[in-house]
């Protein structure tokens, strides 16, 4: 097919696409396409277009929808279209409806009859085109109508359609697991169809389903060994191969499903060590899907049941992986790394200037990996160096997403290997005050509530320097501008609980910074409503200890502005206020004793203090309070009585809609103490509306998740009584872990002061390589500490394979530079690859010659003349299975399969290997491109550089 | 899972696009702009993975076009890598030498590749001979269609050979 072999594509579509390659900006080629959806619009409504006009408007539609604009006027002409009789513009119709339209599309249902229709047809071609359609469109509610259908074609004689078929169960699996849950089976029964691609498309939903419930499927351990052992064999015919490596796509996938079965079974591991070795043996290291594959073994290894020969191999692959000079081998290892590291840590130490490399590498994408990797590593002697470069690292970009990662993460490390108290706050005013408004809330209280509960034990002088400590740097910190709001809420809630409480500060001088902040964040009302409780709090201390307090001038007219709030809130804070300074010093401790943030409020749910209001209005005749459980009992009996309050009690029949489910806080009991013992990790005891700001987010998050379409796999749990499971249960568990995991490292000082020096005298200069000899000590120090410590003095062997290792940046550098020119000069041939790629012989052979010997093996199903391929290939595939249930025998075929002799030899790869990977890179890398080029009968001279020059300017 | 297939031209437009997870016309538009902001911009020499928004998009650059897909946290990239270069190399095959006008003015015809080749975003056939045969299977079709030579019958009868 030419360039622009013309399939019925008119002057105008090549116009089109044309002035849009030449469109100079954005603006234009909307310009042009605005006025190509114009006349489309207009065209595609004509009457009686012919169909081969028709395609071709569809196809100008999908054109236009994938440049990003909207096409919908025409869907309906691509359902339209699908309905065709003739498969070619039926094709059109569905690929356009597959691009079109999203599962949920109102049209679907207009498609449903024709694929029912074309499901049924008796040519395979057909079939698939709908299959194809099934796979994208078919949705929850659809599935029904096409199921029967599918998995009767799960036995087609065809295996393109017995393939789709699979993965066309695979998707309603997705959408719908319960829809084929009966249908299981099924995909074991194909797991041993003779047609390899067929088997390999059955993977996908197999692992699916292990990844849910690994147990059920222990049977087929054995069964996936032997397949991948007759894989790595290259017992599959050779069209599977690729770039000489023997179906590496299905190895991969297999090796996913051991990982994954292999997992904390001694037993089922066991049976896969040997396949697995050998695979890494066999792997050629120098392809990038030999990799790809070794990658997976490694994932595997460190999932399975530990195996000492088997980790040692992963080790081996992981240093040439980042030894190598590819970026992508380097992530990989890093990657592979991370895995492995939490099986042997102690791989990591050989490791350790490799990482610092990756860490300090100018590609981003290594350094987030390289911090992944530190992040699994962290343990309580390098845990400063770690989160100092996290942070260092955050503060520098700019991606949320990632920044909203890396500061919990931080969070967390900080939280559990903190080795001081100062150091943990410090870190977490660096984390807020860059990615303040990213972390979440419950960071902020965790560390509030840290603060006001000490380190855990009862040692009251160290729980209160740290209080100072906190204080102290809070009130540098507000010099700052520009804080996020979430910091500036743990700025004023300490403040106010322990800003005067060491007698440091006075009280004015802290109301004035109050105030300052409620001036500076004037339109942030929850930090306002945090000021004025602060203010209120310094106030009642005061009072409580009988000093006279005199409220400063700019702290009366902030009160002044919020008495006339609109914000009832703030109003209601301010007015307390004013209630609470004029109280008498006795009450005021009351209500507000000092310190106090971390008792236990004691809530009566019982509402004992009504009681004496109750017996009195009894007595005045009202009636008794009955509890919703008793009360349907009783209803019925008043039923005689007044009967309309009958309509509306009955809980018989309702015919409004139901509620959305919220957390309804039952009217027995008053809201505000529930919900200020419920919803806030930092419960306090008198300042109930504190906790306003904890609610309002649970409350709209129900609200989101109950926007969602109705789900009928949720059925049962909506249709029942609306229960609320607030996050609170969760997070006062992860507060009680972190004061936990504080407590527990406490007292590694002196090692972390070391540490924090090395850290410092790094800054100055972090190239030089002591230095970073220095930092990978920090890192990965530890265990061997003594060792490392004088090679960072003296400089001995370990320093000097650093210069090595540093030495040839410079030279790295030119080749990025080389390679920037190369990649400018490339001919316009995609095939001109900027990586090694192994060449594979195979192609050599007329590709036509094959096709058509394919096209006889499996015609003939027997496969009794076609080559030794498909007679070793379809009986071996059947060993497999024959200690699996579902398996379908076939005992003639497996007579043949005993007989040893008929095994593929492949030793002309391993011998081939060696020679290969002696050869100097360059030299190797233009041998594969020419044999690439000679393969694939690519003439590397640009071809129609004058039309590409037209288009692309 | 592959969530979606992107090909770039470095100019950063759009030479084709399939979407296995829902994603609305308006944050499809996002999400190209976005990543292409991203991966136009990087260097040669550096890593062919993006991490991206909880998910990891792989690239690859052939001549001016760059082939991307997304993929979950959990994915083999060198494995995206070579499914890129798979339907690279099928392309080539079938289109003989293919450059990125055949993929301009074919662009459908990429798409039923790319639907023989992978599935609701997970890879349905790895043998280059079988794709290239249903394809061809299916262009067989096409030309007799086109020839007007045969009835129905004929043509299922040569396709279903």
């Amino acid at each position: 097919m030419g360039s622009q072999g013309g399939f019925y594509q008119s002057k105008e579509f090549l116009d089109l696409v044309k002035s849009i390659g030449e469109a100079r900006s954005k603006a234009e080629e909307d310009r042009i396409v605005l006025s190509e959806i114009e006349t489309l619009k207009r065209r595609i409504s004509e009457p009686d277009i012919p169909k081969r006009k028709m395609k071709e408007y569809i196809i100008r539609l999908v054109y236009v929808e994938m440049l990003g604009h909207d096409a919908s006027f025409g869907y309906i002409h691509a359902v339209k279209m699908t309905h065709d009789d003739s498969l070619l513009v039926k094709r059109t119709g569905y690929l356009a409806v597959t691009l079109f339209l999203n599962e949920d599309h109102d049209l679907i249902i207009l498609i449903v009859n024709t694929i029912q229709k074309d499901l049924k047809s008796d040519n395979y071609l057909v079939v698939c085109a709908a299959l194809n359609v099934v796979c994208k469109l078919i949705n929850e509610e659809t599935i029904p109508a096409m199921l029967p259908q599918v998995v009767e074609l799960l036995v087609h004689p065809k295996e393109a359609v017995r393939k789709k078929a699979i993965m066309a169960l695979h998707r309603f699996y997705h959408k719908s697991p319960s829809s084929v849950s009966h249908l299981v089976s099924n995909f074991r029964k194909r797991l041993c169809d003779n047609d390899p691609g067929v088997m390999g498309a059955t993977l996908c939903p197999l692992f699916d389903l292990i990844t849910k419930d690994v147990n059920s499927y222990k049977d087929l351990v054995i069964s996936f060994v032997s397949i991948l052992k007759q894989v790595a064999e290259r017992r599959l015919p050779k069209a599977y191969d690729y770039h000489q490596m023997p179906a590496p796509f299905i190895q991969i996938k297999l090796l996913k499903i051991l990982a994954l079965l292999g997992s904390g079974d001694k037993q089922a591991s066991e049976d896969m060590y040997t396949v697995v070795g050998d695979i890494f043996r066999k792997c050629d290291s120098s392809s990038n899907i030999g990799n790809a594959v070794l990658y997976e073994c490694i994932c595997c290894v460190s999932s399975i049941y530990p195996n000492p020969k088997l980790l040692e191999s992963a080790a081996d692959v992981i240093s040439r992986f980042l030894k190598s000079d590819s970026h992508n081998l380097k992530y990989m290892g890093i990657d592979a790394l991370s895995r492995l590291i939490k099986i042997s840590p102690e791989i990591a130490e050989q490791h350790q200037l490799a990482v610092i490399d990756c860490l300090e590498d100018p590609d981003d994408t290594l350094k987030r990996k390289t911090f992944e990797l530190l992040y699994k590593m962290t343990k309580s002697t390098n845990v400063e160096v770690i989160v100092d470069r996290m942070i260092d690292y955050m503060i520098r970009i700019n991606d949320n997403h990632y920044k909203t990662e890396i500061a919990s993460r931080c969070v967390e490390l900080a939280e559990q290997f903190a080795p001081s108290n100062q150091w943990f706050i410090q870190t977490m005013n660096k984390v807020f005050e860059h990615a303040g408004d990213l972390v979440n809330i419950k960071v902020a209280h965790n560390l509030m509530r840290l603060i006001a509960e000490g380190f855990g034990e009862d040692d009251d002088t160290a729980d209160s320097q740290l209080r100072s400590s906190a204080v102290e740097s809070y009130l540098r910190i507000l010099g700052e501008p520009k804080l996020p709001s979430v910091f500036l809420r743990v700025i004023c809630w300490v403040l106010g609980e322990y800003g005067t409480a060491d007698g440091k500060f006075s009280a004015s001088y802290i109301t004035g910074k109050l105030c300052d902040v409620a001036e500076a964040y004037s339109n942030d009302e929850t930090v306002k409503a945090y000021a004025v409780t602060a203010l209120m709090k310094i106030y009642a201390f005061e009072i409580a200890s009988g000093k006279k307090v005199d409220m400063l001038p700019e702290c009366q007219t902030l009160m002044e502005e919020l008495l006339a709030s609109h914000s009832t809130d703030l109003q209601q804070r301010a007015y307390e206020l004013q209630v609470v300074i004029g109280l008498d010093a006795h009450a005021v401790d009351c209500i507000m004793p000092s310190d106090a943030s971390c008792e236990d409020i004691e809530v009566d749910k019982g509402l004992s203090f009504l009681d004496g209001y109750i017996q009195e209005s009894i007595e005045k005749g009202a009636q008794p309070y009955i509890p919703e459980s008793e009360r349907s009992g009783i209803l019925n009996i008043s039923n005689f009585r007044n009967q309309d309050h009958n309509e509306a009690s009955s809980h018989s029949l309702r015919f409004e809609a139901y509620e959305l489910p919220k957390p309804t806080m039952q009217s027995r009991i008053p809201p505000a103490s529930l919900a200020s013992t419920e919803l806030v990790p930092v419960p306090e005891p008198m300042y109930p509306r504190e906790s306003y700001q904890t609610p309002v987010p649970s409350v709209s998050l129900d609200a989101g998740s109950s926007e969602l379409k109705l789900r009928l796999d949720g059925v049962q749990k909506k249709w029942g009584r609306p229960t609320y499971s607030p996050a609170t249960s969760t997070s006062n568990s992860t507060l009680q872990k972190t004061v936990n995991g504080i407590t527990q490292v406490d007292g590694a000082s002196t090692s972390n002061s070391r540490t924090r020096e090395t850290y410092d005298s790094r800054k100055p200069q972090i190239e030089i390589s002591p230095e970073k000899q220095k930092l990978a000590a920090s890192l990965f120090g530890g265990s061997s500490k003594t060792e490392k410590r004088p090679a960072a003095v003296h400089k001995i062997s370990k320093a000097s394979s650093h210069v090595m290792e540093k030495s040839h940046v410079p030279k790295y550098s030119m080749e990025v530079a080389s390679e920037k020119t190369a990649s400018v000069q490339q001919p316009p041939d995609l095939l001109d690859l900027g990586e090694p790629t192994v060449t594979s012989t195979s192609p050599l052979v007329d590709p036509f010659k094959q096709l058509e010997g394919l096209l006889d093996t499996t015609q003939v199903a027997s496969a009794v003349n076609h080559g030794s391929i498909a007679a070793i290939e379809s009986p071996d595939m059947m060993t497999l299975y024959a200690d699996t249930p579902a398996a379908i025998r076939n005992s003639d075929l497996l007579s043949g399969l005993s007989n040893p002799s008929i095994i593929n030899m492949p030793g002309d790869t391993t011998t081939t290997q060696p020679m290969q990977s002696s050869k100097g890179p360059n030299l190797k890398d233009s041998l594969e491109r020419d044999a690439l080029v000679r393969q694939m009968g690519v003439t590397p001279s640009s071809q129609n550089p004058n039309l590409f020059k037209d288009l692309l300017g | 899972m592959i969530h979606f297939v992107l090909l770039i031209s470095r100019q950063g437009k759009v030479r084709l696009t399939k979407w296995y997870s829902p994603y609305s016309q308006k944050e499809r538009t996002k999400v190209i702009r976005e990543l292409s902001g991203v991966i136009l911009t990087r260097g040669p020499k550096l890593c062919n993975f993006v991490e991206w928004r909880g998910f990891k998009v792989v690239y690859k650059r052939y001549a001016s076009l760059y082939f991307c897909m997304c993929i979950d946290q959990d994915d083999n990239e060198l494995e995206i890598l070579e499914i890129i270069h798979h339907y690279v190399e099928i392309l080539d095959r079938y289109f003989g030498s293919v450059c990125e006008l055949d993929l301009i003015f074919n662009f459908h015809k990429a798409y039923y590749i790319l639907d023989e080749l992978l599935i609701a975003g997970e890879l349905q056939e790895s043998s280059k001979k079988t794709v290239a045969r249903l394809i061809a299977a299916q262009d067989s079709l096409v030309e007799t269609a086109k020839e007007q030579a045969s009835s129905i019958s004929n043509i299922i009868a040569q396709a279903t050979k």
